[in-house]
């Protein structure tokens, strides 16, 4: 906004200040975590050494320790597998879901579709210990497929109300077109509206996935053996021996786990923004 | 009341491409309704942003009332603007909207209803104080816009095209309503928009614009029917004005000037004139001037009648522009009905031919047709 | 046409609606119905006992500081959120070189999980290793080995727990609130300006409450997730020390698992859903407003 350079470097200087700021604040833990992954024990467990600066040489003994002499690997398998399985049994819950309540079901479908958010809301800490019984009972305590089977519970919620924010921006139009020219409704949308949508339904898979591997408090009630445990789980509980934290490879393992989970994330964020804004102001 | 002077005016987006806005010089009279006329992409809304303090020019100098404005912030120019979407304040009532720039200019709280009202009086809209704007129709939310404007009594006012969010309709009645609120205030007033019949209407002198440069100032009068160049002849007037070119002149006349023979002969007897016209109306003969006229014969291919007058499109193809595409718009009055692939002694008056430079498109004096 | 869509709308439907029923209705029922018996972990059977297990809950000292700290946490933490968001906000509106980078980095708190983000914290705020206890010494403000344990001592440790719930949401809060801020009409902070509002007036008396209901939303999904999250107290305290910083949903896992006693677990969980109506009807409200302006 004119009203001469000085002014307009004013509020710049400014604007680099509060973000300089804010971004120290927020993103310093994950610098933290850098640091700490290659420090050598010597160095970390040093109250006098200057904690952001390596004194010793970095080396990679945490890292070496991760992947060889824990399960680390073996969680992420794990949450990499359910994970997979989650994003599928999802898609094809929600995707005729969403477009059912988007297209279909005039105000009625407005109305499901909110009831259907709101279930999101339920938090897991209210549902826990009914759901541990019936996974226990279900015979599947300890194994991944309790939470293969509990997940999709908040992930479909979830991606209905995205997906529906999609279809709704596609025009109707061309679905009409399509019928006229000899689809059925059914082959309308899946010959035509999922291919058009197929940005939308990729940043729904991402941001399921990352509900999946963000999870925790089912995926600690649900399993207790270490081999079949999340990585959301495993890090911070049995990372630990008995009392003693082994800070370094602690640390080594939430920056790999957090760092590819937040580009895609990132990656896929102002499509997500697009899809809610669409949907949620229609 | 203000006049506002531009001077050099240039604005660049990006180093290197041509200027948005290049080299404008401009000087409004003061009181007058000033138009800025243009197709999309002449910089009309860019001229009118950087003289509302929206957007800083690259170069050059903006004064208003002899004040150099370059450097103030919009608060501070004294002026006021109308947006094209009128940008009312979805959150509150048309009193609060209206009452918003007097409570930013800090006025006194004793004022504001006072003022308020004047304004809401002015543009007729006293019992809409408390609603909301999403409860308005399209035209009563200009009016809202209007009044927010007027409020603060600005100096100059600045409009961007606040007529094309209405329909078809609204605008003939929204335009006569803009023209009495401006015979009745006498603000300075610069007004953006890319529809010429609307110029016509509202200008008391038009800026045609394009690409950044100004083309012509000048009344209605001047920049219809003595466009400066092909640009202003072709942009004003609809269908626009037919051009003939030849490797060093273009000719053009307007299709309303081209017209059957017959009625332009100034020595034609009453009874040949009777037999084309009907009876109640007829065409007086001095309505076409004194001169020659150059005889051309237009082969109809397509014709489209309008109710008030028919569109006759066609090729002039006995001449050497026999690939031109023409037009001629005849009035109804004249009881011809002018069938498809069919030849016609059509006309235009000397005087009416307007000569352009082939290669520069600038305006020449005239000369002889050519024939050849 | 319109009757054939219906069926064939009804089935694409169904299969979500039925699986969110069995997995999300059928517990909540049986939590309702754990909470009124004495189930345990172990046995099979379980009897009604009425209202017992709310009476000794609501009498139970340690279930009143829980509500107590959820509900400072939960308040604390949005009004943290809220007024960082907001200026984060204004500062990330307008376009700049490495924009993308600086929301990759400032998005890092949410997007982490949250086990991950709170045990990263966990040891910057360590009794002795801290790095937050280090600058300070550094700086003079404590003495060697005389800095407080961030997460020993009880006051010190909830507002670790505000703080680290805080960092988490101020991310998500700002994405919110960037998006209410892009869906203003650019003319409207224009036409304030000619109107000749200043930058604060725009900002409190326009753009804030043009974004009232993307605020609501934010507010609301921020009290959700800080008030019934058991992650980051889990991890970060284990409700110590001394209790003094259990919450709810924490105290809920605490006794209805790791104690195995699900009657009184699911009951106390159960006292979240009062929180979650309010926040379900203000959230209706809010999304009506927005679709009707």
């Amino acid at each position: 906004m004119p009203g001469g350079d000085g002014r307009k470097f004013g509020t710049e200087a400014l604007r680099y200040a509060v973000l300089a700021v804010f971004v120290v604040l927020l993103a310093f833990p994950f610098y933290w975590m850098v640091v700490a992954t290659f420090k050598q024990n010597i160095d970390l467990y040093n109250v006098e050494n200057n904690p952001f600066i390596f004194n010793l040489p970095p080396t990679l003994d945490h890292l070496r320790l991760l992947f060889n002499e824990t399960r680390y690997v073996r969680w992420l398998g794990n949450t990499a597998l359910v994970g997979v399985l989650v994003v599928f049994i999802t898609l094809v819950f929600s995707l005729p879901a969403a477009y059912a309540l988007a297209r279909l079901t005039g105000p009625w479908g407005q109305r499901i579709g909110i009831a259907i958010f709101l279930t999101y809301l339920i938090p897991p800490t209210l549902l826990f210990i009914p759901l541990s019984r019936i996974v226990a009972g279900l015979g599947l305590q300890d194994t991944i497929w309790s939470l293969v089977l509990v997940y999709p519970s908040f992930t479909i919620p979830f991606s209905v109300w995205l997906l529906m924010g999609f279809f709704k921006s596609i025009p109707k139009e061309l679905e009409d077109a399509a019928m006229v020219d000899g689809l059925t409704r059914f082959g309308a949308f899946f010959r035509l509206v999922v291919p058009i949508s197929i940005s939308g339904i990729l940043t729904v898979v991402i941001f399921t996935f990352t509900l999946v591997t963000q999870e925790f408090v089912y995926a600690l009630t649900f399993i207790s053996p270490e081999s079949q445990q999340m990585v959301g789980v495993g890090i911070p509980i049995f990372l630990v021996r008995g009392d003693v934290y082994f800070w370094g490879s602690l640390m080594a393992a939430c920056l790999i786990t957090s760092l590819p989970i937040a580009l895609l994330y990132n990656l896929f964020l102002d499509r997500f923004i697009a899809g809610f804004t669409v949907g949620a102001i229609k | 009341m203000a006049v506002v002077q531009i001077r050099n005016l240039t604005k660049v987006f990006k180093a290197g491409t041509l200027g948005a806005v290049n080299n404008i010089n401009l000087e409004t009279k003061e009181g007058e309704f000033l138009v800025l006329l243009g197709p999309s992409g002449s910089g009309k809304t860019t001229l009118l942003r950087m003289i509302a303090g929206l957007e800083a020019p690259t170069s050059g100098e903006i004064r208003i009332g002899n004040d150099v404005v370059n450097n103030l912030t919009p608060r501070e120019r004294g002026i006021a603007m109308v947006f094209q979407s009128y940008a009312l304040y979805p959150h509150l009532s048309v009193r609060e909207n209206i009452a918003f720039p007097l409570k930013a200019q800090k006025v006194p709280k004793e004022q504001h209803k006072q003022k308020v009202e004047w304004a809401a009086g002015l543009l007729g809209i006293e019992k809409l104080l408390d609603r909301k704007p999403r409860q308005l129709s399209g035209g009563e939310r200009q009016r809202v816009a209007l009044a927010r404007a007027i409020v603060r009594e600005p100096r100059v006012f600045l409009l961007d095209e606040p007529l094309s969010n209405l329909d078809a309709k609204l605008r003939t009645s929204a335009r006569e309503e803009l023209d009495e609120f401006h015979q009745r205030i006498k603000t300075t007033t610069i007004y953006v928009t890319h529809d010429q019949v609307e110029a016509m209407a509202l200008g008391e002198r038009i800026v045609v614009l394009h690409q950044g440069e100004v083309r012509q100032i000048g009344t209605p009068q001047e920049v219809y029917d003595d466009p400066a160049d092909t640009f202003v002849a072709t942009f004003l007037g609809s269908p626009p004005m037919n051009l003939l070119e030849t490797d060093d002149v273009i000719v053009g006349f307007r299709p309303e000037r081209f017209l059957p023979a017959g009625l332009i002969a100034p020595w034609a007897p009453m009874e040949e004139i009777a037999k084309t016209l009907k009876h109640e109306n007829l065409l007086p003969a001095d309505l076409q001037g004194p001169g020659k006229r150059i005889p051309l014969r237009l082969h109809v291919e397509h014709s489209e009648y309008l109710g008030s007058e028919r569109v006759l499109y066609g090729k002039l193809s006995e001449t050497r522009f026999r690939d031109k595409p023409v037009c001629a718009r005849v009035s109804s009055s004249v009881l011809e009905t002018y069938t498809p692939n069919t030849s016609y002694d059509f006309a235009v008056p000397e005087h009416e031919l307007r000569f352009f430079d082939a290669k520069t498109g600038k305006r020449i004096p005239p000369r002889p047709f050519p024939w050849q | 046409m319109a009757v054939d869509d219906r069926k064939v709308g009804v089935f694409m439907f169904l299969p979500a609606v039925a699986y969110i029923a069995l997995l999300i209705g059928v517990p909540l029922i049986l939590a309702v119905l754990y909470a009124f018996s004495d189930a345990r972990i172990g046995t099979v059977g379980f009897h009604f006992v009425g209202l017992e297990n709310f009476r000794s809950i609501l009498q139970s000292p340690s279930f009143r500081a829980a509500l107590r700290n959820s509900v400072v946490f939960t308040v604390s933490a949005q009004i943290i959120v809220i007024v960082a968001s907001s200026i984060l906000s204004i500062a990330l509106e307008a376009p700049f070189h490495g924009r993308w980078f600086v929301r990759f980095l400032i998005l890092l708190p949410w997007v982490a999980p949250i086990s991950l983000g709170a045990i990263g914290w966990k040891w910057i705020l360590d009794s002795i290793y801290s790095v937050i206890t280090w600058v300070l010494v550094w700086a003079h403000v404590f003495k060697p080995y005389g800095a407080p344990m961030w997460l020993g001592e009880p006051t010190l440790a909830m507002a670790s727990v505000v703080l680290v719930h805080s960092w988490r949401l101020i991310p998500f809060s700002t994405v919110i609130m960037l998006a209410g801020r892009t869906s203003i009409p650019k003319e409207i902070p224009e036409a304030a300006a000619i109107d000749g509002a200043g930058f604060w007036r725009t900002e409190f008396l326009i753009n804030i409450p043009m974004m009232m209901p993307i605020i609501s939303v934010a507010v609301l999904f921020g009290t959700i997730f800080t008030f019934t999250d058991m992650t980051v107290v889990y991890i970060l305290t284990a409700g110590g020390p001394y209790d003094s910083t259990q919450v709810v949903p924490s105290l809920a896992f605490a006794t209805g698992i790791q104690g195995s006693d699900l009657a009184a677990g699911a009951a106390i969980s159960l006292f979240l859903v009062p929180v979650l109506v309010l926040i379900a009807y203000f959230m209706l409200r809010a999304a009506h407003r927005a679709e009707v302006a």
